[in-house]
């Protein structure tokens, strides 16, 4: 299965990733919308940019993930092979924070918990991927 | 064809289920359920008390989760004993059932002491299933005055449930503080104080002793009235079933990562049982659903001939009060690292070079990296600790293992 992964060496430290998450997933018709608003992007870039080392991190997509068994709300399970949420049962306990030891999970705006889906309900390649300027973030088979 | 039993019917039973299923399909599962009710969250009664979920929403799995997976279910009744040498269990009402293996995952029970006069109170509950958070949500009005009796997760949980519900709330324990058993006084009075911001009335190394009709008599002499008493003192696990027919129990039933009890091919899950604690290496138990869920699903492929040893457990536990969120892990003995901004709280506990807990109050992003090291025994001399304390990053590892976490598939 297609999953995200990140080539640290060549990440910029741009921060566009977030923003065209945010976007991707914000239902808005243009991404200027966004301007003076605070996201809350499904993936975010680490880092110390002053040592030159920054990278994205979002949802690995666990073949066995902690959140799944842990979610004390029933919430988050396995489709064909993506890890998804139904933010109709979250309560917004933060139990999947607690536990994902990827640091990848944040809640929305709402308190409720979101996460990367890869951009399975916004149709074809994820919105990190396609807007990255370096190729640091890519789409592929392992 | 394998026979197998299912005791109990929480998330401890539908990981077992999942567990069995994953390495046979063919065999016979007969889960015996108590509550009349499919697996439900059984946390979220306190959220059903808000309105931040229903009843409706509440299943743990979706509608056809027994028929797919090929179980009978028997709701409404109990199991009463188990015989591991005719390998058999019966049931209230005489049924007995045949076992290949069995999985115990009866889960705890509300441990009510012997107060005086209890019998003379009219509206009085417990807090641990669907039907008692149904039953106080009607048992309050606008014009309640609720008192209840225990400051822990399940009581400020049902505190926090009640708040739009009813008209005052007291919440009282014996301990010095609240959530006693995750919280040292310092934190506990920072969550504290949060509380009673929202109007929950607190009386501390005070609890009642009696009643009288709709007074408490409390241990200090005082006498609180109230409309609805609701008791959430503790809980005890139900490990009757096993110890009974003679297999190793503490306070839980006693456990090893597959799932196995003392007694052949009897297999137990979940809050009634206690395991090892990797943090402490004490034994434990470990009242958390992430833990049924995880023990669960070991007991059901070792009971299916397949392997899944369970060793990584660790008390952990998030909760939000009003907003506030509390995030614990671990066990606190080691030295204490103090990292607390001036707007929550952030401890580690270090011991012989290992992360061994952690409290972390309002500040709560990423915590899972925290998490992660204690759960793999990650030695903090392998990472940058002095960063990891301020802020949960990946940049703590190096970037050999980064590579391995965002450069290729993981389990
Ligand atoms: C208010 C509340 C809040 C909670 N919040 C959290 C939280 O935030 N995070 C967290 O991780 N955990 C939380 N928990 C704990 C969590 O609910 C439990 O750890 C989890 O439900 C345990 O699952 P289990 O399957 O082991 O047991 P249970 O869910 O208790 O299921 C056991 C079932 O077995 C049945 N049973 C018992 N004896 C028999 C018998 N002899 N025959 C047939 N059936 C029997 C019982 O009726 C029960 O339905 C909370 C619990 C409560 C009550």
């Amino acid at each position: 299965m297609k999953r995200v992964y990140v080539n640290e060496e060549w990440c910029l430290g741009c921060h566009l990733c977030e923003y065209n998450c945010a976007f991707a997933n914000s239902g808005l018709s243009d991404i200027a919308g966004l301007r003076g608003r605070r996201i809350f992007p499904r993936i975010h870039v680490e880092g110390d940019e002053k040592e030159g080392i920054t990278f994205a991190v979002s949802c690995r997509h666990c073949t066995d993930p902690l959140c799944v068994k842990s979610c004390i709300a029933g919430a988050i399970s396995k489709r064909d092979g993506v890890t998804v949420i139904n933010r109709e049962k979250c309560v917004g306990c933060l139990t999947c924070v607690l536990v994902c030891p990827y640091g990848a999970l944040s809640p929305g705006e709402d308190g409720i918990m979101q996460k990367c889906e890869l951009c399975t309900e916004n149709g074809g390649t994820p919105a990190c991927v396609s807007g990255c300027p370096n190729r640091a973030i890519v789409y592929a088979e392992e | 064809m394998n026979e197998y039993v299912i005791i109990g019917n929480g998330v401890a039973a539908a990981g077992c289920i999942e567990g069995i299923r994953s390495a046979d399909s063919e065999g016979r599962i007969t889960v015996v359920s108590e509550e009349r009710h499919p697996v439900y969250c059984r946390p979220l009664i306190s959220y059903m008390l808000e309105g931040k979920t229903a009843p409706g929403k509440m299943n743990y799995r979706d509608e056809g989760f027994y028929e797919r997976n090929g179980c009978r279910v028997i709701y409404g009744k109990k199991a009463v004993s188990l015989d591991p040498v005719k390998k058999s269990v019966v049931l209230e009402g005489g049924e007995e059932l045949n076992f290949g293996s069995v999985c115990v995952a009866t889960g705890s029970s509300p441990f009510v002491p012997p107060f005086s006069g209890l019998e003379t109170v009219e509206k009085k509950f417990t807090f641990m299933t669907l039907d008692d958070a149904e039953a106080l949500k009607n048992a309050v009005t606008g014009e309640s005055s609720v008192l209840i009796v225990g400051g822990g997760l399940i009581g400020l949980k049902c505190a926090e449930g009640l708040h739009g519900l009813a008209g005052k709330i007291t919440v009282c324990d014996l301990a010095d503080r609240i959530l006693s058993s995750i919280l040292d006084s310092g934190c506990a009075a920072f969550v504290q104080k949060h509380i009673e911001e929202m109007g929950i009335e607190f009386m501390l190394s005070d609890s009642a002793t009696g009643f009288d009709g709709n007074t408490a008599l409390m241990r200090s002499g005082r006498k609180v009235k109230f409309d609805v008493l609701v008791l959430a003192v503790g809980v005890r696990a139900n490990i009757s079933l096993v110890k009974d027919a003679g297999g190793e129990c503490g306070r839980g039933i006693s456990v090893n990562g597959r799932g196995e009890t003392s007694l052949p091919c009897v297999y137990a899950a979940g809050d009634c049982t206690e395991c090892t604690d990797i943090s402490s290496g004490a034994r434990r138990v470990l009242a958390i659903l992430p833990n049924a869920y995880m023990q669960g699903h070991a007991a059901g492929v070792n009971m299916a001939g397949g392997e899944e040893d369970f060793d990584c457990a660790v008390p952990m536990n998030s909760a939000g009060f009003f907003g506030l969120h509390v995030m614990t892990a671990g066990s606190y003995d080691g030295e204490c690292d103090d990292m607390s901004p001036e707007s929550g709280i952030k401890r580690f506990y270090v011991k012989d070079g290992y992360l061994t807990g952690f409290i972390l109050v309002g500040q709560t992003e990423r915590a899972g990296i925290y998490t992660g090291l204690i759960r793999n025994r990650v030695p903090l001399s392998e990472i940058d600790f002095e960063l990891m304390k301020k802020i949960p990053s990946n940049l703590i590892f190096s970037s050999k293992i980064r590579k391995k976490r965002f450069g290729k598939v993981v389990k």
